[in-house]
């Protein structure tokens, strides 16, 4: 009974030197208010939650489950995406290319964090690599997209190894902090080395991506190259993680000794974690930079990567169709509570706490990894 | 033929002397075990054997290869395998892909093999999975083969890391403790499993406190003892030798 109060009394003291006494007491009021009802509320427990991991669960079965309603779903789901942009507006396909471009980055990051269980918070280096080296390549050589594509994804996946060939001899929270100071130093590499890349300034003047000289400067056609992408990102993730690939970065998550014991080569699949996570986000970089027709520093922040990780975790680490209803969530939720802009951040922070309690393995994450494909 | 051969091999924590100069020979075929008091090495010998400590001194020789310095991975394919003493499954998988995993040195396909799912790479993926369930129904799980395996009761949790050892295809099976904390029942299906493990060729490397099994199935004995081997020889001859005899129940006064 008396928990809240003195939850409430403490939250209420520490914000008393910063807004003054009636402040104070509002946020008392409230937060006593607010827990008692969450305690009362979670007499109910049963009826509320329960029904909720039941629909998850099923949704998570919807793509697995029995062969041919699987496929139909498929492909219903393929065409309601293709058909898009004929009845949406630029708004909604804006988000939308936005969102696979962030199912790219997320399915990227599910191989390191997810699959192999290396915690990498500095992902968005790698998605700043690809999006630069597209960017000066454009502007400086006149390299189009699919010319400059390959290169992009090549660089991306070498910063890939040289960072995994340090981090790898770390582990846990020292491997986190290692990669967090390797995406700081790139962003702040491309903030200040003006010669090439124009520091804060960013560079402008991108050509966005074409197919047979016909630019995709129209967003329904950058809609399709996106869409496009995002299936072949799912294809070959899904495709490798269910071969020995992903059957060992799955034991070197689980556990490294036992892995090594049975044959598995626990530094060099580390290694392909890295690099094949950041060839995605390299991936993504490039068709960010072609679509934005801009790029700068300050599209690569640790926040990014923190937003990230966060539809990793939010759809449940390991789960590839968790992972993009992750992306996607994450993408279309700011955008949905734009009216209550200063607390989308607030709301979004309540949501993972509330995530962690009541469905740790995230929204659509399964009990087990599953190797059915 | 001596399948391996442990010469002079010491290894020392600082100034802990966990292994000091055991030698030690194993015949092909045999079911041998290690025993001795806790604290006598035998574990870290076992981790000395697969290249998950390194030896600070000596030199092992399995199947005629020197393994002293190379890594688990290169030893488990040479043909050793292990079990844990403290159970070491991958405990999100499946029971069934914890057996695949193991199975790892054997599938030659690779990145491209998988994405565009090439006709090799489905046979062995075929192949793997009808093994795995070979292997599994050899330790007798295959019942289980669809749940996760961090839920499997204790004994079968056991039983299912022998299943994941044998799965490498290794000539010797290195077991830690396989009957630690099981009932009579339980530990007389694991003595009839390590038989069975004998008929199919294996060598057995055995860690072991329970009596009843080391002296009911052993072919040969080793004891240990504060790092060092004082005894070896038939599970007659230990019975009666009097320095096990001490290192187990203490000096008469």
């Amino acid at each position: 009974m008396a928990k809240p109060l003195i939850i409430a009394i403490w939250m209420s003291a520490l914000f008393l030197p910063f807004k003054g006494l009636k402040a104070a007491l509002i946020l008392f009021v409230a937060l006593s208010c607010m827990l008692f009802l969450l305690k009362y509320l979670s007499r109910f427990k049963d009826v509320i939650i329960a029904p909720l991991h039941k629909t998850f669960d099923k949704m998570q079965n919807i793509f697995t489950a029995a062969p041919l309603p699987s496929i139909l779903a498929r492909y219903a789901l393929l065409m309601c995406l293709a058909a898009l942009p004929f009845f949406s507006g630029d708004y909604f396909l804006d988000i939308a290319v936005l969102a696979g471009i962030y199912i790219i980055l997320a399915l990227g990051l599910n191989v390191v964090v997810g699959f192999a269980g290396l915690l990498n918070l500095g992902f968005v280096a790698f998605y700043a690599i690809g999006a630069y080296t597209y960017a000066l390549l454009n502007t400086r050589y006149g390299f189009g997209f699919w010319t400059a594509l390959p290169f992009s994804l090549i660089f991306t996946m070498l910063f890939g190894f040289l960072l995994a060939i340090p981090a790898l001899r770390l582990k846990g929270d020292y491997l986190a902090i290692v990669t967090l100071g390797f995406g700081e130093i790139v962003r702040l590499i491309l903030n200040n080395w003006d010669s090439l890349t124009r520091g804060p300034n960013g560079i402008s003047g991108i050509a966005p991506p074409a197919i047979m000289s016909l630019p995709m400067e129209k967003l329904g056609y950058y809609y399709y190259l996106v869409l496009f992408f995002v299936i072949l990102t799912l294809f070959i993730t899904k495709r490798v993680y269910s071969s020995k690939i992903g059957r060992a970065w799955v034991a070197i998550r689980e556990d490294e000794i036992a892995s090594s014991v049975i044959g598995i080569q626990t530094t060099l699949y580390k290694l392909y974690a890295f690099a094949f996570g950041a060839f995605w986000a390299g991936l993504a970089g490039a068709l960010f930079a072609g679509k934005m027709q801009f790029v700068s520093p300050e599209s690569f922040t640790f926040m990014e990567s923190v937003l990230i990780l966060c539809m990793v975790i939010l759809g449940g680490l390991g789960s590839i169709y968790g992972v993009i209803f992750g992306a996607f969530l994450l993408v279309l939720l700011p955008e949905i509570l734009r009216e209550v802009q200063l607390y989308r951040m607030l709301a979004l922070g309540a949501g993972l706490v509330m995530l962690m309690i009541f469905r740790p393995q995230g929204l659509l994450g399964g009990k087990s990894v599953s190797f059915r494909s | 033929m001596y399948l391996l051969e442990v010469k002079n091999v010491s290894m020392h924590f600082g100034g802990i002397k966990a292994v000091e100069e055991l030698d030690l020979r194993v015949k092909d075929g045999i079911i041998m075990s290690v025993i001795g008091p806790n604290g006598a090495g035998k574990t870290t010998f076992f981790n000395c054997l697969t290249g998950i400590a390194k030896p600070t001194g000596g030199s092992i020789l399995f199947s005629d290869t020197d393994i002293t310095r190379l890594p688990p991975h290169e030893i488990a394919k040479l043909g050793a395998a292990r079990t844990f003493q403290n159970i070491r499954l991958f405990k999100e998988m499946t029971v069934i892909e914890n057996v695949m995993v193991a199975q790892h040195c054997q599938i030659r396909s690779g990145l491209f093999g998988s994405i565009f799912r090439l006709k090799k790479f489905n046979d062995e993926e075929r192949t793997v999975r009808e093994k795995a369930q070979e292997y599994l129904e050899f330790v007798g799980l295959s019942d289980y083969a669809g749940s996760v395996s961090g839920s499997l009761p204790y004994g079968a949790q056991r039983r299912l890391e022998i299943a994941r050892a044998l799965a490498s295809e290794p000539s010797m099976v290195l077991l830690d403790e396989p009957t630690a904390g099981m009932n009579p029942q339980e530990t007389s299906e694991v003595m009839e499993l390590i038989r069975n493990l004998k008929a199919l060729g294996k060598t057995v490397l055995l860690i072991e406190h329970d009596m009843k099994v080391v002296m009911g199935i052993s072919d040969w004995i080793a004891v240990m003892d504060h790092g060092v081997k004082i005894a070896e020889g038939f599970p007659s001859d230990i019975r009666k030798n009097q320095m096990v005899i001490e290192a187990y129940l203490g000096k008469e006064q």
